[in-house]
């Protein structure tokens, strides 16, 4: 039996489900094929940082018209998320580092964005009491925030599901045909058959592409993560640093939660994943040098994910290059959290309507065709 | 910087003292790196010391033999680390531990895990309350410092390890007010096919019948139940337990629990080694060939955390975990492996044949791993039953999203204290076996560390 549908998505993590429940409050008929289980990697288990700070020039527009999503998501999804708005703060070091800044809220100015601030010494120290004393300040966007990363996809997920999507979890796509004006999609246990098939894959994006004769360089990040003990309220905000690999933030339960984007490793065909703690000690450094109080705090846990990280950072958000009907949403390289509610909507609008009035300029395949060719001129191999 | 050995041990228990002391007589380099400042693991704790005293003579010839083990470890020239906690092991043999201050890395060859077992837990209503611990513990106390309770000290449970440590209390000149048998009546019968085989061991047999001669001739009051509580205001006050169908109430100022003991599985599965159930113990364990290896080349595993045998039998497992070890590396042949494994499979023969009676007769009781909602599953997150059933019921599928879910098993014990119980409770909910349910996925480090030394970690290394 083949099950019929309007689109099928390929991966459920949040920027699968994020399509889904878009599509489904569309009306489309929705199949969301997740080989493990909702939220199984990257988007169960990233830091939840809910930041428009610090964007590419070409993401800035999209996330910041996020941001509309994320203040109304219990009314979206269903549920808080644990979102909380206490700001996401860039702490620099040193006034060469607040140069930096003040640099970057120039250019965010001109881009025509407001949401970005420079903050001295006075105001950080007011806003984050136990930073260390030589910070001189710091970028700032105080209305984001972070949420609990697994409760956000679970939700996207329910949602959608409850808006009539199909999520079949431990459904692995096996190969991606295409079967007259359609794509016939075969996993491991069924056939689905639709017109669109969303390519939100994660790490294992690259192959479904292929699948469909885009080639595309991805490589795997593993970025860590460690969380402490409990510890009595320090912290509001999440904190960031212009000079060093670090996010930081303590959570609603009072465990300090620790990233940053040092390296782990991980296998895509085994989805092992492993700490490198030598990487994991330049984080506890990165985390002791901006908060003294943390040389004490004991150390509980440390993961992490597995996702696709392309050659500029930037993600692949937009139709294939070599086939009708695929949409490609993947390759988000450590800071799709954010971005997930609103590339939801993008999907939909390019599966409905062929096209979108967001900002995605910039973030399509065709960028990599053109890297090549100013690449192979410039002599830079790959 | 690391030192290299070709074996390094992590646990000075039984297996791994033999282990060390067989590499090393076979001119292998062994370190054994433990967390305790004495060699001797759980089941010889503090043995070169406690000679003298009641407490000595209480704990008995078995004990005694640890003696012998130990002095031939000291003996034999393997290098021992004592006072280091293991937070990290590598796959590729490298162990990284803690002293408190600052970290030390060695570069196994290969490294042996034999970090024993830990006693299973044991969630009835009232468990958390203080004042009540494991029968383990208790005796830990009576070993390392001769510790003997006072007041109204009720043991609760099963298997070998309440009736020894009963007799040895009574030895070392204490008390105890009762003893509540959880011992299911039925398994006398399924464990009476298994009795010739048992006989094989006869020592052991008579041994445990010596036992419960003992107790009887001491007058403890015993009482058989199939549930028991601790109750109390902030600390134990009462025990209660359901015998023939009543319940009863008796007063309580320490209660201790065992329902058996399960392999510690924490360091093989971080690791990444591959594990399976275990029906007769009702545990997971690693999967090991003949000569202890996983299925992670530089990774061997000998003793009770391989499969729970016993302390003789563990001891000769880290004979043979030591020659294969050699073999591999190419210090002996195989035919000398063979040769010199030959009297260790005796011996193994010797010691086994009893697990499958013992097991049987031993097996906890049901609801166990399933307790009622309102008991507390997860110590540290405070997390009952109920809640675990309720992730079930929104679509869990196994313990590690009832983990994101509720943040069961996310405390400091790192699941520990919690993970057998919360695999219960889902194959229970699900209809499925704890085989397929699974296990948390183990989370580095094994034990909490500061996040100070974990910065100095890379500035000593220069990585």
């Amino acid at each position: 039996m083949t099950v019929e549908a309007d689109v099928v998505i390929v991966g459920g993590g949040l920027h699968g489900c994020s399509a889904a429940l878009h599509l489904a409050q569309r009306g489309r008929r929705v199949v969301v094929l997740e080989r493990r289980h909702v939220g199984r990697h990257s988007s169960g288990i990233n830091a939840g940082g809910v930041r428009t700070m610090n964007r590419d020039p070409a993401e800035i527009g999209l996330s910041v018209a996020g941001m509309e999503l994320w203040r109304r998501i219990g009314e979206l999804t269903g549920d808080d998320c644990a979102f909380h708005a206490h700001g996401q703060i860039r702490v620099a070091e040193t006034p060469a580092e607040l140069a930096k800044v003040a640099e970057r809220v120039a250019m965010v100015r001109r881009l025509g964005f407001e949401h970005e601030e420079l903050i001295e010494r006075d105001e950080l120290r007011r806003l984050v009491p136990a930073i260390a004393p030589h910070c001189v300040g710091g970028l700032i966007v105080r209305d984001d925030g972070a949420a609990d990363p697994y409760r956000t996809t679970l939700a996207f997920g329910r949602r959608a599901a409850a808006l009539g999507a199909e999520v079949r979890e431990g459904e692995g796509l096996v190969a991606l045909e295409r079967a007259g004006a359609d794509w016939l999609a075969v996993g491991e246990h069924g056939r689905y058959r639709a017109p669109i098939v969303v390519n939100a894959a994660g790490a294992w994006a690259g192959d479904v592409a292929a699948m469909v004769g885009d080639a595309v360089d991805l490589r795997v990040r593993a970025s860590m993560m460690m969380v402490t003990e409990r510890m009595p309220r320090f912290l509001d905000p999440v904190i960031a640093s212009v000079g060093r690999k670090l996010s930081f933030k303590q959570s609603d339960a009072g465990t300090v939660v620790i990233g940053g984007g040092q390296q782990g490793t991980a296998d895509r065909h085994t989805e092992k994943t492993r700490i490198n703690f030598a990487n994991l000690a330049g984080s506890a450094r990165a985390a002791i040098a901006l908060f003294p109080l943390m040389q004490g705090a004991r150390l509980v846990r440390s993961w992490c994910g597995i996702e696709a990280e392309t050659v500029d950072h930037l993600p692949v958000l937009g139709r294939s290059l070599a086939a009708d009907g695929i949409i490609h949403s993947f390759g988000y390289s450590g800071h799709g959290f954010q971005l997930g509610p609103i590339c939801g909507s993008v999907v939909a609008d390019l599966a409905i309507h062929g096209a979108t009035n967001l900002p995605i300029a910039g973030l399509g395949l065709e960028r990599f065709a053109a890297q090549a060719a100013n690449g192979k001129a410039a002599g830079i191999g790959h | 910087m690391s030192e290299t050995f070709d074996l390094v041990v992590i646990g000075a228990g039984p297996a791994g003292l033999a282990a060390a002391a067989q590499a090393a007589e076979l001119g292998l380099s062994a370190v054994v790196v433990d967390e305790q400042p004495e060699p001797g693991g759980q089941i010889y704790r503090a043995v070169e010391r406690a000679t003298k005293g009641p407490a000595a003579a209480a704990l008995g010839a078995d004990y005694a033999h640890g003696r012998q083990v130990v002095e031939a470890f000291r003996r034999s020239g393997a290098a021992y680390r004592p006072g280091l906690q293991v937070w990290q092991v590598e796959p590729s043999g490298e162990v990284l531990a803690s002293d408190g201050q600052r970290s030390v890395a060695f570069a196994g060859r290969r490294a042996l895990v034999a970090v024993g077992a830990t006693e299973r837990p044991v969630p009835i209503p009232g468990w958390t309350l203080p004042g009540v611990m494991g029968v383990g513990a208790g005796q830990i106390l009576l070993k390392s410092s001769g510790m003997v309770p006072a007041g109204e000290t009720w043991v609760v449970g099963s298997g070998p390890l309440p009736l020894l440590y009963m007799q040895q209390i009574i030895a070392a000149g204490g008390r105890i007010a009762g003893y509540i048998d959880t011992t299911p009546a039925a398994n006398g019968f399924l464990a009476a096919p298994h009795l010739s085989a048992a006989l094989r061991n006869l020592p052991y047999l008579r041994k445990g019948l010596k036992l419960r001669g003992a107790l009887r001739r001491s007058g403890i009051p015993g009482h058989r139940a199939d549930a028991v509580e601790a109750a109390g205001d902030g600390r134990v006050e009462r025990v209660r337990f359901r015998s023939g169908g009543t319940w009863h109430e008796k007063p309580c100022d320490l209660l201790l629990l065992h329902e058996g003991v399960v392999p510690n599985v924490h360091v093989t599965m971080a690791i990444g080694c591959a594990h399976e159930w275990d029906e007769r113990q009702e545990c997971f364990r690693p999967r090991l060939d003949e000569w202890g290896c996983t299925d992670i080349a530089a990774i061997l595993v000998a003793g009770d955390c391989g499969g729970i045998e016993g302390a003789r039998a563990a001891e000769a497992r880290g004979r043979l975990v030591a020659l294969g070890a050699a073999a591999s590396l190419g210090r002996i042949d195989d035919a000398t492996r063979d040769r010199m494994a030959r009297p260790l499979r005796r011996e193994l023969r010797r010691h086994l044949p009893i697990r499958p009676f013992l097991d049987t007769l031993f097996r906890p009781r049901r609801g166990l791993t399933a307790p009622a909602d309102a008991v507390i599953a997860c110590r540290c997150e405070s997390v009952t039953a109920g809640q675990v059933r309720e992730t079930v019921r929104i679509g869990a599928v196994g313990p590690n999203q009832a983990k994101s879910f509720i943040r069961c098993g996310m405390g400091p014990c790192q699941g520990r204290m919690c993970g057998l119980t919360v695999t219960g409770i889902i194959a229970e909910a699900t209809g499925r076996t704890p085989a397929e349910v699974g296990f948390f996925r183990i989370r580095p480090p094994l034990k909490p560390l500061t996040l100070g030394e974990l910065a100095a970690l890379g500035e000593d290394s220069g990585t």
